[in-house]
């Protein structure tokens, strides 16, 4: 598997990333060096192997339905770049 | 314009259901609803950096409840994954859902479409977070967002494309709202935004095997906006089809107030979620005593009940689906039999003045104050004869108003009937004495003349006397 | 001896005899960090104003008497990727630049319990990815050593404030061996716990089932105290272990007789610098004079593991870093034509090379078609991993080998080649993938670079990791080694 400077050009439209033409053709090159790296893995067989997405076994953590403080107003907005009435703002979204 | 019955639609709908906790579901901000923008918010749902959910334990449990009254197997093994998307209501840019290991799969509920009975599968039902909501402004130039919405639990509910007409998307949607109401896990009140309703829709010549290509329809504000939409969605296809066009997969707006659906913008883009189990938490091992003790909560659902009205108390079946399909309706039925035995003339008071009333004025059972037991009550003083049957309409009313019982009701205004034959033969001898001509035309044979008479009769006692005296002493008099 | 050499206990008992006062120690931390800051560059925000009123209070409470934190009076850096309430947080990235972090994380809201004192917050590879501190979006910091050294990374401002003795203590994170290798690289002691034992909450993700805080100190018993103070269960974090926490000082006995010590040939196979070689190859002998017993073993999918690692930790930081859209903090860019341009602005204009290059790899392990061959497989791969490691130590108490194969590199020397870069993250890798604990302590040092030496335990077994690595330093003279500034 290689990837082209589309498959780089999509990618980076799902991960809302602009890039120059330089980044572009040098994250082809290095995706590719580190994707091809990676074949070794296919070397392995995994047939029969449970996937770990967690070491420890832990399962069922859950909280009980009780509320807590929300925080001020002011602590919420505190960090917003472009805010107005309470709310953040943003460019429109389309519909 | 197509003609009839030439091709088959299919529907499948996902709806979507918040459930009513107290807390998020992953943190301990409030799921009150109209609350000032952003109040109800923390660094959890505001998806500040570094901060880590924390399952709620009720959310699971309702999830689970939902699920198992719609008949859906429980997994032993659930998990949560992140479905990646940018937009500005999700403040990860990702939403925790649940992709391959949902907690319930494999449901099915029962609706009723003139008269008869249909399955619709459930594929499944999963718990996930809700968004936050987004208000334009500036003529449309922006957006303002409020994440109070952010982090309410959400059960989405994916049917079977079962569904073959738009009145069956909407049993379909009245029973799904009425086993949820039973259940008592969401408010689902539509204008308020718990329970939400997207579409997917498309039409086949019959006999074909494969599906036609769909188009997905949203924003759809009420059960009967659903039907709307999908009859004219139904109609867009039907001429795309006949005109030899191709249906476009896409997901279409639908726009009651104008009776059409558009193509929305901004969402040609095919999405790629890019799901993955989410590692900031852990997984769910749903236990069999876990699954019964959730089990032994829910309640005699609508179909039990209705079953059970209609071979108990021998009503119509349609009687009996109208009355189970609203949970707080088939409490008011079965309190008012706690005062009465006659189960048919609650039912009936119940279809004809209670919904006739509700209807007309646009209200729902909680904004009137009559009570089950004022019903029940009521129909006992019918029976004994204490009202009149005009009488108890009068009553009826001021019960829907007041909340008061009837027998207040009668004490305040006077409404008792009058039985003393001797004070109904004195009105009886000065009506018919008042009117000769009346008198003569009865017996003359026109029998109508008597309608008048007791009429007059009524209107001197201000409908209180007991009509089957007024006819005996009436027809004894002019003999 | 320089104040900050001192061991903790001296401190407290010097407080004590009114010999010594939380505000010398916090003085003396500012002092040393205005002459050695400008060749080292640990740092990214300094909260001294805080920091002296704090010392002040502390310095009252001293008077008054009473019970005080098992922490009191040290000055402490705080990587800059654990959430410091009203104290810029940056990640070392252009987007947080003006981050007002709103609340505390947890392993700060103990350190605040244990009452230390946060003298800064320290510099890193932007959001914690790279091992040479050269991602920094601000600049580089240097290795004490040798400031034309790079200090290892990602928690290289972490190693390297403590090895310059600016601050008595930091806290670093550990995804790969971002504690691990920069204490190596600048002759100090770190320790990754195991994952789970101290909580993630607050602590910017890079990979969440990677990521873990641990102490960065000058010796193995501050390591013990330090851990004693942020270890433990926390309930707003579900992956946080629900266990009993040992008294860590009291295991450090100095008694390793009958150790079983595993030794994995990969670790000092091809690639490694014979001089690391032969310090961690001494180390062992130290122990065998101990008593301790070792011998050479394999961790057979060993050679997977930077693969695995870069697929999981990749995919896992692409979505962890989708929340930096602009919308609700972060810096914005100017003038977007729309929504979109705002998110790819703001992202392109906030994020380094390294950071969109990890974002750029994990979407496409992710992307569709693409999940089972890269994500799954990693996730399979992985478990094979951490099953070397649970065979291992079904049979030895310890796994001993270098915490990276090469002394400290230098600046430049590995920039535009980051498969090369990845590549010296071969010995502390695996540990990661396997959750399991392990801590670099000096070995040794190779044209006057510090060498560490690293001892890997079993999950939640620190005690025995705390107790080897101090029996070690107990017979060694590496730790007493100062970087002339």
């Amino acid at each position: 598997m290689s990837i082209t400077t589309k498959d780089v050009e999509h990618v980076a439209n799902l991960a809302r990333l602009e890039l120059t033409d330089s980044e572009k053709e040098q994250f082809t090159e290095q995706l590719n060096a580190i994707l091809k790296y990676a074949e070794k893995l296919n070397g392995l067989d995994t047939d029969g192997v449970e996937p770990t997405s967690h070491v420890l076994p832990i399962m069922n953590v859950m909280r009980a339905d009780d509320n807590r403080p929300s925080l001020p107003i002011e602590k919420v907005l505190l960090n917003a770049p472009d805010d107005e009435d309470g709310q953040f703002k943003v460019p429109a979204v389309l519909e | 314009m197509s003609e009839p019955n030439k091709y088959e639609t299919v529907i499948g709908l996902e709806v979507h259901v918040e459930l009513h906790t107290k807390s998020k579901i992953f943190c301990g901000c409030s799921t009150a609803f109209g609350a000032p923008p952003n109040t109800h918010t923390c660094p959890v749902c505001l998806g500040h950096p570094g901060v880590l959910p924390v399952l709620n334990r009720q959310a699971v449990e309702y999830a689970m409840k939902a699920a198992m009254a719609l008949n859906c197997q429980i997994a032993d093994i659930s998990k949560f994954d992140r479905k990646n998307y940018f937009y500005p209501d999700s403040p990860k840019a990702y939403q925790i859902s649940q992709y391959d290991q949902p907690i319930g799969e494999h449901g099915w509920i029962d609706i009723e479409v003139n008269g008869e009975t249909k399955r619709i599968g459930i594929t499944r039902l999963h718990l996930e977070e809700d968004a936050g909501k987004l208000t334009h402004v500036e003529g449309g130039y922006a957006s303002l967002v409020d994440f109070n919405r952010v982090g309410t639990p959400l059960v989405e509910i994916v049917s079977e494309p079962d569904i073959r007409t738009p009145e069956e998307a909407k049993a379909y949607l009245e029973k799904l709202k009425a086993i949820m109401q039973y259940c008592d896990v969401s408010d689902v009140k539509m204008e308020e935004g718990s329970l939400r309703c997207d579409a997917n829709i498309s039409l086949r010549p019959y006999g074909q095997k494969e599906f036609g290509t769909r188009a997905e329809l949203k924003n759809m504000n009420s059960f009967r906006g659903v039907q709307r939409g999908l009859e004219y969605e139904q109609f867009r296809q039907a001429e795309i089809l006949d005109s030899g066009g191709e249906v476009v997969q896409e997901t279409r707006r639908y726009d009651d107030a104008a009776g059409k659906s558009f193509p929305m913008r901004g969402k040609e883009e095919a999405h790629d979620y890019r799901y993955f189990p989410d590692p900031d938490l852990v997984r769910l091992h749903i236990s069999e005593a876990w699954k019964e003790s959730v089990r032994a909560t829910i309640p005699e659902l609508p179909d039990a009940r209705k079953a059970r009205y209609t071979a108990e108390y021998g009503l119509p079946s349609y009687d009996a689906e109208v009355i189970t399909s609203s949970k707080k309706l088939a409490d008011f039925f079965e309190e008012s039999l706690s005062y009465t035995k006659d189960a048919k003339a609650v039912s009936n008071w119940i279809m004809g003045d209670l919904l006739g009333y509700l209807n007309s004025n646009g209200l729902e059972l909680t904004d009137v104050k009559i009570t089950g037991q004022g019903l029940g009550e009521m129909i006992g003083l019918l029976e004994k004869g204490t009202i009149s049957g005009k009488i108890a309409k009068t009553v009826f009313k001021a019960m829907l108003e007041t909340g008061k019982l009837p027998k207040q009701i009668v004490e305040e205004q006077g409404l008792v009937q009058i039985s003393d034959e001797g004070a109904i033969a004195a009105i009886v001898n000065q009506i018919v004495e008042a009117n000769p001509q009346s008198v003569e035309d009865y017996r003359a044979g026109k029998e109508k003349a008597i309608g008048f008479l007791v009429g007059q009769i009524m209107k001197e006692t201000k409908g209180k006397a007991n009509p089957a005296l007024v006819n005996k002493l009436l027809l004894e008099r002019l003999k | 001896m320089a104040l900050f050499d001192l061991r903790l206990q001296d401190v407290h008992s010097k407080l004590n005899n009114k010999e010594l006062s939380v505000s010398d120690l916090v003085g003396a931390s500012y002092a040393r960090i205005g002459e050695t800051e400008p060749a080292i560059k640990a740092f990214i925000t300094l909260d001294e104003e805080n920091a002296r009123r704090q010392a002040a209070e502390l310095d009252k409470q001293l008077k008054e008497g009473g019970e005080r934190g098992l922490l009191f009076g040290l000055p402490a850096g705080v990587k800059d990727n654990i959430v410091t309430e009203g104290l810029l947080t940056t990640c070392a990235s252009q987007f947080l630049g003006n981050y007002d972090p709103i609340y505390d994380a947890t392993a700060v809201r103990k350190l605040k319990a244990a009452q230390s004192v946060t003298i800064g917050k320290l510099n890193m590879d932007e959001f914690a990815m790279g091992g040479s501190n050269e991602n920094s979006s601000y600049y580089p910091t240097r290795n004490p050593w040798n400031t034309d050294y790079v200090p290892g990374g990602s928690s290289g401002g972490s190693a390297a404030s403590v090895a310059a003795g600016q601050v008595y203590f930091s806290l670093g994170s550990d995804t790969g061996g971002s504690i691990r290798q920069p204490a190596a690289y600048c002759g100090i002691v770190g320790l990754k716990p195991t994952y789970g034992l101290v909580s993630r909450f607050g602590l910017v993700a890079f990979a969440s089932s990677l990521d873990q805080i641990g102490p960065l100190t000058k010796n193995v018993e501050d390591s013990a105290y330090v851990l004693q103070a942020i270890a433990g269960y926390d309930e707003r974090d579900s992956t946080s272990a629900n266990v009993e926490i040992p008294d860590y000082v009291s295991a450090l006995t100095g008694d390793v007789k009958g150790l079983r010590i595993g030794v994995p040939k990969e670790y000092l196979g091809e690639g490694i610098d014979p001089r690391v070689k032969e310090a961690v190859l001494k180390a062992l002998a130290v122990y065998e004079s101990l008593g301790a017993s070792w011998e050479e073993i394999s961790l057979p999918h060993t050679e997977y593991a930077i693969a695995t690692y870069y697929l999981l930790a990749s995919s896992e930081a692409s979505s962890n870093l989708a929340r930096f859209d602009g919308v609700r903090y972060g810096v914005r860019a100017d003038n977007p034509s729309g929504l979109i341009d705002l998110y790819r602005k703001s992202r392109s204009q906030g994020f380094g090379p390294e950071v969109k290059r990890r974002i750029m790899l994990g979407t496409y392990a992710l992307s569709s078609g693409y999940y089972d061959a890269y994500y799954l497989k990693a996730q399979k791969v992985r478990t094979l991993i951490k099953q070397d490691f649970d065979q291992a130590f079904g049979k030895y108490d310890l796994i001993i080998g270098p915490t990276a194969p090469t002394p400290a590199f230098r600046i430049g020397e590995q920039v535009g080649d980051p498969l090369t870069m990845y590549l010296n993250d071969i010995c502390t890798i695996p540990v990661s993938l396997a959750g399991v604990p392990a801590i670099s302590v000096p070995c040794g040092s190779a044209d006057g670079l510090p060498i560490g030496l690293q001892i890997i335990g079993k999950a939640f077994d620190e005690p025995t990791v705390l107790r080897a690595a101090h029996a070690f330093e107990q017979h060694t003279e590496h730790h007493k080694r100062r970087p002339q500034l």
